[in-house]
């Protein structure tokens, strides 16, 4: 343990800190920016722009028909304002297609959920309905959004694999110096009968110990970073009358981090201590 | 206790350090190794712990073939032997009684145990009122009587000693030879490698002569 609080125990920590908080972080903003993307609709819509003169069809009309479209099309069809008609028949396919009014800036206009494979024969067959003026597939901003998503998610494991091995890499080094400056008691404590178990466990102690105070430091370094972007991104979501925050990792998320730094951390230490103390024997 | 038979050490490169060594120790016994600077000595010596391993032959210790030892099983096997070296191999960032404490860390004694352990091979060695010291501080012969407190701390059955007089004024040599004769009136066995004959010739005990790796 004093080894640890040693200005180089320290500063090793901090490195370590510093290369955890890159993963960490990102992981955090991608989670605030993801609860931020989920508060809009992520479901791929079609947006159907019905012809003028279609209210009060009598249940001829496309929302009609769509809201009588066969559930093994996973669509979900919200009859916007605008044909009373549609959603009064649709209420009898609620449980297939989930029918209620929606919000629409136009009077007759329905938004049609789908699912990304439903969507564009979906919205095809919508378009040759008779009555419907407009269809529109609002599909590609999602699948990008999604996409983008994804990217970012490998991107972070990429990023937390190189790192990890970063930190495997310092505690290994750290515990090399760390042996090379205790070689003569490891020489005499060999001599006098410690068991390599016995002169090992120091080491991955200190492995251990630096990989979580590495783990602490990466935590403060995100929450500090996070706190700083938050006075920025409050004043740009109250002008949105939002209340959104970039989120701080969740107790588990932290309790992660800790955990994967203390464990990098030992097995670094493993390695090390594998490597270089069998070259040191008594003579 | 100890028990050489037609034991030779062969060096990578060629070089024999030593070539159909034979001898017993008897439990409780004192025995000097005397022999010139580059006679074996150190050699033999080292094959009693297994900080060396013999070429051929066997060396037997506690009922041990030592050559045939396992590495994990070496440590204990090293705990019942006492080992003093004539470079000491103190550790100077530690106190004295720290020092004396080191074997006792891993022998799983009790602390309170341990430390009354400690402060009694200090004070037979003569150094308990330096317990704090640090061993630079000491003069060559209480380091080396420091040597022999961290040696016996565990009390070993076996004291081996490689030149424990090395580099000490007669007197110091006198009294550090003393120490390990009153060990082996309570019954420790003990083997002393030494280059003084006339010091030897002192005790009027066994001597075993090296001569060329060959004992004579």
């Amino acid at each position: 343990m004093q080894r640890l609080w040693r200005p180089s125990g320290l500063a090793s920590a901090l490195v370590i800190g510093i290369a955890v908080s890159l993963p960490a972080g990102g992981y955090a903003l991608l989670e605030s920016l993801r609860a931020l993307a989920g508060r809009a609709t992520l479901e791929p819509q079609i947006s159907l722009f019905l012809a003028d003169g279609c209210k009060a069809c009598g249940g001829r009309c496309a929302g009609s028909r769509a809201a009588r479209r066969p559930a093994r099309e996973q669509g979900a069809l919200r009859a916007a304002r605008g044909c009373p008609e549609a959603t009064r028949r649709g209420r009898g396919h609620e449980r297939s297609h989930r029918l209620s009014r929606a919000q629409s800036p136009a009077d007759d206009a329905f938004v049609v959920t789908a699912s990304e494979k439903t969507l564009e024969p979906l919205a095809a067959d919508l378009a040759k309905l008779p009555g419907v003026a407009h269809v529109q597939a609002d599909s590609v901003w999602a699948r990008r959004l999604g996409a983008l998503e994804r990217l970012g998610r490998l991107g972070l494991w990429l990023l937390a694999a190189l790192l990890g091995a970063g930190l495997v890499a310092v505690t290994f080094n750290t515990i090399r110096l760390q042996i090379l400056t205790q070689r003569a008691e490891i020489e005499v404590s060999k001599l006098i009968g410690a068991t390599d178990a016995f002169i090992r466990r120091p080491f991955y102690y200190l492995g251990l110990l630096q990989g979580a105070a590495g783990g602490v430091f990466a935590l403060a370094i995100v929450a500090g970073l996070l706190a700083a972007l938050n006075i920025e991104v409050r004043s740009l979501a109250d002008s949105y009358g939002s209340s959104y925050r970039l989120a701080f990792l969740s107790a588990s998320g932290a309790g992660v981090v800790l955990a994967l730094a203390g464990g990098l951390g030992w097995l670094g230490a493993h390695l090390s201590v594998s490597r270089h103390l069998r070259d040191i024997e008594p003579h | 206790m100890v028990s050489f038979s037609a034991v030779a050490k062969r060096y990578p490169g060629g070089k024999s350090a030593l070539e159909g060594v034979s001898f017993a120790l008897e439990p409780g016994e004192l025995a000097f190794l005397i022999g010139r600077s580059g006679a074996g000595k150190s050699t033999l010596l080292k094959l009693i712990p297994a900080i060396e391993r013999p070429t051929s032959g066997a060396v037997i210790v506690n009922g041990q073939n030592v050559g045939a030892l396992k590495r994990g099983a070496i440590p204990y096997l090293r705990r019942n032997i006492g080992l003093v070296f004539q470079d000491q191999k103190l550790l100077y960032d530690r106190s004295v009684y720290d020092n004396v404490m080191l074997p006792l860390s891993f022998s799983g004694q009790p602390p309170q145990e341990a430390a009354r352990r400690a402060r009694a091979a200090l004070d037979k060695v003569g150094l308990l009122p330096r317990e704090k010291a640090s061993p630079i501080e000491l003069s060559g012969g209480e380091q080396q009587r420091l040597a022999i407190a961290r040696a016996v701390v565990n009390r070993p059955a076996l004291l081996v000693a490689d030149e424990p007089t090395a580099n000490l004024d007669v007197e110091s040599a006198a009294k550090v030879l003393d120490i390990f004769v009153a060990f082996n009136q309570v019954g420790v066995t003990v083997l002393i490698a030494t280059h003084d004959l006339a010091l030897v010739e002192r005790y009027g005990k066994r001597v075993l002569r090296l001569a060329e790796g060959r004992l004579g």
